[in-house]
């Protein structure tokens, strides 16, 4: 029984220590910042949750099983809000994510903000324009 | 020894993070990368606690979730509004 345990917290901890080292790569090489936030997804829930799995399979049934049940409902939870944060506050703050141009139109693009162009003044200038 | 595995993983993938952090051209990247070092931090101070057989330390890792948590809500909003106190009353920006 002891040695099932030890078998199942090493594949979890070794799985979860390569898809932290993946997560930290894919922070590294990927070429945009809302690409980068999936590398930062990765080590959120798969890199944490199996690496603390397999610490879960050591602590047996008693008061630290509870507390890593704790945190890892925690970072479930808080982890995809912070990104979302980060997502809309790097989109209303301007940052275009890199897109093919493919006639989409993102909604970063669309001309919302400008001020509306006074009509009786441009009428005039397209009058005086033409004579 | 598995414990082992997990914190040089770990500090690995911290000091990947902490490169992007350094590097990154954005603001956005730099808390990006702060909050996945704070999570890599729980994750540390956890199998930190396992390793030398006091699991006490899941206390410090569970407060120090919730720190980062907070700081990373409070920065991005801060970044956003230049201020923490607005209410999201300027139009088309929304709160966070």
């Amino acid at each position: 029984m002891e040695q099932i345990l030890d078998l199942l917290s090493w594949v979890a901890i070794v799985s979860g220590g390569v898809l932290c080292l993946i997560g930290g790569y894919g922070l590294i090489k990927l070429p945009d910042m809302y690409t980068r936030m999936h590398g930062a997804g990765l080590i959120d829930t798969l890199g944490i949750g199996l690496i603390l799995v397999g610490l879960m399979f050591q602590a047996g049934f008693t008061l630290v099983l509870a507390k890593l049940i704790m945190i890892l409902i925690f970072i479930f939870f808080t982890s995809p809000t912070a990104t979302h944060a980060l997502a809309r506050a790097a989109l209303n703050g301007g940052l275009k994510p890199q897109v093919e141009d493919d006639g989409v139109v993102l909604p970063i693009d669309r001309p919302q903000s400008k001020p509306m162009k006074p009509i009786v003044s441009s009428e005039k200038e397209a009058e005086s324009s033409k004579t | 020894m598995m414990f082992v595995v997990a914190i040089v993983a770990v500090l690995v993938s911290m000091a990947l993070a902490l490169a992007r952090a350094l590097k990154g051209p954005s603001v956005y990247d730099r808390i990006l990368s702060v909050n996945t070092f704070g999570t890599l931090t729980v994750i540390l101070i956890s199998v930190h606690g396992f390793f030398t057989g006091r699991p006490e330390f899941l206390d410090l890792a569970l407060v120090y979730a919730l720190i980062n948590f907070i700081g990373t809500i409070a920065v991005t909003k801060f970044v956003t509004f230049s201020g923490m106190g607005y209410p999201a009353k300027r139009e088309g920006r929304g709160d966070i």
